[in-house]
C-alpha cells in the first residue's frame, strides 16, 4: 500500500499506458514492437497498479487462474490462426486473408503506413499480446503475493 | 486427393502443431477433470504417433519430404531459400518415431505416477512442448529453426527436471542444466550467424551446397567446432557429460525417459552437421573429425561404466549407465565417419563403415528403449517404496514380479545380452570397430561386461536378498506404469529378436540419409 499521491498518479498514468501498449500490439506489422512488446507494456502498466494499490486489492479483483485461462487463449489463437492458414490457404501459417477485402486483407501501394494491411499478422499479434499480457502479469502478482504471504507471517 | 494423401501431404506441420495445440489446450482442458485430461493427452499423442507411421510409410519407401511453411510456391527465388522449410528423411523420421515412442509411454505412465501431484497441468502442458521441441529439432531443414527447437525443448526441460521443487536438488540440477543448456545454445547461435554472414542462407541444404572445398575457410572450421561443442554438450558427451547424471536421477522418472529422447535429438544434430552440412567438404582433414568421435565416444563410455560402478542412487546409477550406452552410438558412428572422409581406403572398407554406422544408428533406438524402461522401473521402485538409495532398498521383488521381470528385461538389454535387442546392435559395433582397430572393440566388449557386472548387483542388492520389514507390505506398481514398462519390454524383445526386420526397415534409410548428403541437398533444387 503506497500513499495517496503515489495511487492517484498510477491511477491516472494507467490509462495511457495501456492505450500506447495497446497501440504498440495494433501496428506490429508496421512500426518497431509488436504482441510482446505492447504486451509488455500493457502488463507494466497492471504491475503499477499491483504496485501502488497492494497485492491484496488486486487478488480481489483478478485471480490467477484466470489470468493461466487468458495465457493460454492467447497461445490458442496463434495456433488457431495457423491452422485456419492451412484450411483456407493450404499450407501452416498461410497468409490467407493477405490479398482479400477482408479486414487487414489490403496490399500497400506506397511507402506510406497503412493499418489495413498485413493479412494474419496483426492477429498474430493480437495472440501474443494477449498472452504476454496475462503470462507476465500472472508471474508478478505470484511473485508479489507470495512475498506479501512471507511478510505477513 | 483422399484425406490420407492430404495427410501425408501436411504430416511434417501437423506432426509439430497436433503436440503443440495440446500442449495450449491442457490447461483449459485440465478443468473438465483428471481422467479427461489425461485421456486428451493420449489422444493427442496417438494423432502423432498416426501421423508420424504415416510420414515413415513415405520416407520410406525412398522419398524425401519436403514441407514449406505459410505458402504453397516453390521456395527458391532467384537462389535464395525464403520461407521455413521441413525436410524430412530417412535419418529424421527415424527420430520423430523414438520421440514419439518415448514420449506415449511416458505419459501414460505418468497417469499413475503423477496422481499425487499439484500443478499436473503444468506438468502435461511443458511435457507436451518439449515432445514439440523434440519433433522440430528433428524434422525441420532450417537451421535458424533448429535453434528455435532446441530452445524449446531446453527450455520446457529445464522447467520439468526441477518439478519437485521441495528437493533443492532437484532445483539444482535444472539449475545446471539451465546454465549448460544456454551456454550451448548461444555457441549455436552464434555459428549460425557466423555462417549466414558467410553463405546468406540458412536452410540446411543451401548452406550445404554453398560450403564447398573451394569456399572453406577459417569461418567455417569456427562454426563446425562452436555446433559441435555445443550439441555434444547437450547430448551429454564426456567430458561435458557433468550435468546428465544430475537432471536424468533428479526429474521424475517420467521425464528422464524423455530426456533420453532429447539428448538424442542433440546427437541428431550433431550427425546431420557433420555429415549433410559439410557433407561436400567431409574429405577435408580439418572436418573429417571420426577419430575425435571415436575417442570421445569410448570415454564416454568408460566415465558412464567407472561413475555408475560407485552410486548408490538406483536412477543417477541408471543415468551413469546411459552416458555409457551414448558412448556406444558415438563409436559407431564415428568409426563410420572415420573411414568415409578418408579418400585412401578400399570399397572394401567401405561396408564395415556402413556396418558401424547402422551399429551406430540402430544402437540410438535401442539405448531409448533400454535405458527408458529401466528409469521407469526406477520410478515404479520409489513409487512403491518411497525409497531411492540402493543400500536401504532389497528383497522387493516379493511384492513386485512384474517389475522385477521387467528390470531382468532391461539389465539383459543394456549390457548386450542375446536375444534383447542391445545385443544386436553392440554386436554390428564390434565387428565393425575391431576393423579399424581392435583396441577399440577390446574397450567397448569391456565396458558391457562392466555394465553386466553393475546392474546385476543393482538387481541383486534392490529385488533380491532378505525381506526387509518396511517393504512387507508395498504393492505392485499400478496398471498404467506397467504397461508403459510394458510396451518398452516388448518392444525390446521384439526388436531382439528380429533385429534384420529392424535393421533393414528403420536402420538401413536412416543411414543411407547420412551418407547420402547429395540427395537431401540436392532435393531442394532439383525435386520440389
Amino acid at each position: 500500500m503506497m500513499s495517496k499521491i503515489v495511487k492517484t498518479i498510477a491511477g491516472i498514468s494507467f490509462p495511457f499506458i495501456t492505450i500506447y501498449g495497446l497501440y504498440v500490439i495494433a501496428h506490429g506489422h508496421l512500426t518497431p514492437g509488436g504482441g510482446f512488446q505492447g504486451g509488455a507494456i500493457v502488463a507494466s502498466g497492471l504491475i503499477l497498479l499491483l504496485v501502488a494499490y497492494g497485492t491484496d486489492w488486486i487478488i480481489e479483483k483478478i485471480k490467477e487462474s484466470h489470468l493461466s485461462i487468458l495465457e493460454s487463449l492467447g497461445a490458442l489463437g496463434f495456433i488457431g490462426v495457423a491452422f485456419l492458414g492451412l484450411i483456407f490457404g493450404g499450407m501452416f501459417f498461410t497468409n490467407f486473408i493477405a490479398g482479400t477485402s477482408m479486414l487487414f486483407g489490403g496490399i500497400p501501394t506506397s511507402t506510406a503506413a497503412n493499418i489495413n494491411t498485413g493479412g494474419t499478422l496483426p492477429l498474430m499479434n493480437f495472440a501474443v499480446g494477449l498472452k504476454v499480457i496475462a503470462g507476465l502479469f500472472a508471474i508478478v502478482l505470484v511473485m508479489a503475493y507470495a512475498i506479501s504471504k512471507e511478510e505477513g507471517e | 486427393m483422399n484425406i490420407l494423401d492430404i495427410l501425408l501431404q501436411q504430416s511434417p506441420a501437423l506432426i509439430v502443431a497436433t503436440p503443440l495445440l495440446g500442449a495450449f489446450l491442457t490447461p483449459l482442458i485440465g478443468k473438465l477433470g483428471y481422467n479427461v485430461r489425461n485421456i486428451f493427452i493420449i489422444i493427442i499423442l496417438a494423432v502423432t504417433a498416426f501421423l508420424v507411421f504415416l510420414l515413415a510409410s513415405d520416407v520410406f519407401s525412398g522419398n524425401i519430404h519436403t514441407y514449406v511453411f505459410g505458402g504453397t510456391t516453390s521456395t527458391v527465388l532467384s537462389n535464395t531459400v525464403i520461407r521455413i522449410l521441413f525436410e524430412v528423411d530417412g535419418l529424421s523420421i527415424f527420430m520423430a518415431i523414438i520421440t514419439v515412442i518415448l514420449s506415449l509411454a511416458a505419459v501414460i505412465y505418468s497417469w499413475a505416477f503423477m496422481r499425487e501431484e499439484t500443478g499436473q497441468d503444468k506438468y502435461y502442458t511443458l511435457l507436451l512442448l518439449m515432445t514439440t521441441g523434440m519433433f522440430g529439432m528433428v524434422l525441420t531443414g532450417d537451421l535458424f529453426n533448429f535453434f528455435v527447437f532446441l530452445e524449446i525443448t531446453s527450455i520446457a526441460s529445464c522447467a520439468l527436471i526441477a518439478f519437485w521443487t521441495h528437493k533443492a536438488k532437484a532445483v539444482e540440477a535444472a539449475f545446471n542444466y539451465m546454465v549448460i543448456s544456454t551456454i550451448g545454445a548461444l555457441f549455436v547461435l552464434l555459428s549460425i550467424a557466423f555462417l549466414y554472414g558467410k553463405y546468406d542462407a540458412l536452410n540446411i541444404a543451401k548452406l550445404a551446397s554453398r560450403i564447398t572445398p573451394v569456399s572453406f575457410s577459417f569461418i567455417d572450421k569456427l562454426s563446425l567446432i562452436l555446433l559441435l561443442a555445443a550439441l555434444t554438450m547437450k547430448a551429454g558427451i564426456a567430458p561435458m557429460h557433468m550435468w546428465l547424471p544430475d537432471a536424468y536421477g533428479r526429474a521424475p522418472a517420467s521425464i528422464s525417459i524423455i530426456l533420453v529422447g532429447a539428448t538424442q535429438a542433440s546427437l541428431y544434430g550433431v550427425f546431420r552437421i557433420c555429415f549433410t552440412l559439410y557433407g561436400n567438404v567431409i574429405q577435408i582433414p580439418e572436418v573429417s573429425l571420426g577419430w575425435i568421435m571415436v575417442i570421445l565416444g569410448l570415454i564416454t563410455m568408460l566415465i558412464g561404466v567407472f561413475m555408475a560402478m560407485i552410486q548408490i542412487d538406483f536412477k543417477k546409477l541408471i543415468a551413469y549407465g546411459a552416458l555409457a550406452e551414448l558412448g556406444y552410438m558415438f563409436l559407431g558412428v564415428g568409426t563410420g565417419l572415420t573411414i568415409l572422409s578418408n579418400p585412401q581406403l578400399s570399397l572394401a572398407s567401405n561396408s564395415f563403415a556402413l556396418q558401424a554406422m547402422k551399429g551406430g544408428i540402430f544402437h540410438i533406438i535401442n539405448d531409448a528403449l533400454d535405458v527408458g524402461l529401466l528409469f521407469l522401473v526406477a520410478g515404479a521402485v520409489y513409487y512403491a517404496t518411497k525409497e531411492s538409495s540402493l543400500n536401504n532398498l532389497g528383497g522387493i521383488a516379493r511384492n513386485m514380479k512384474y517389475t522385477t521381470v521387467f528390470f531382468l528385461i532391461g539389465l539383459l538389454a543394456v549390457s548386450g545380452i542375446p536375444p534383447m535387442n542391445g545385443f544386436a546392435s553392440k554386436l554390428l559395433i564390434y565387428e565393425s570397430v575391431y576393423q579399424l582397430n581392435p583396441i577399440l572393440a577390446i574397450i567397448a566388449i569391456l565396458a558391457s561386461i562392466m555394465l553386466l557386472a553393475i546392474m546385476v548387483k543393482v538387481f541383486y542388492s534392490a529385488f533380491l536378498g532378505p525381506k526387509i520389514d518396511r517393504f512387507q507390505d508395498i504393492r505392485e506398481a499400478p496398471k498404467s506404469m506397467l504397461i508403459a514398462m510394458g510396451i518398452l519390454a516388448s518392444l525390446i524383445i521384439f526388436f531382439g529378436l528380429f533385429p534384420d526386420l529392424i535393421v533393414n526397415t528403420l536402420v538401413e534409410p536412416a543411414v543411407k540419409a547420412i551418407t547420402h548428403p547429395t540427395s537431401y541437398i540436392l532435393w531442394l533444387t532439383g525435386g520440389v
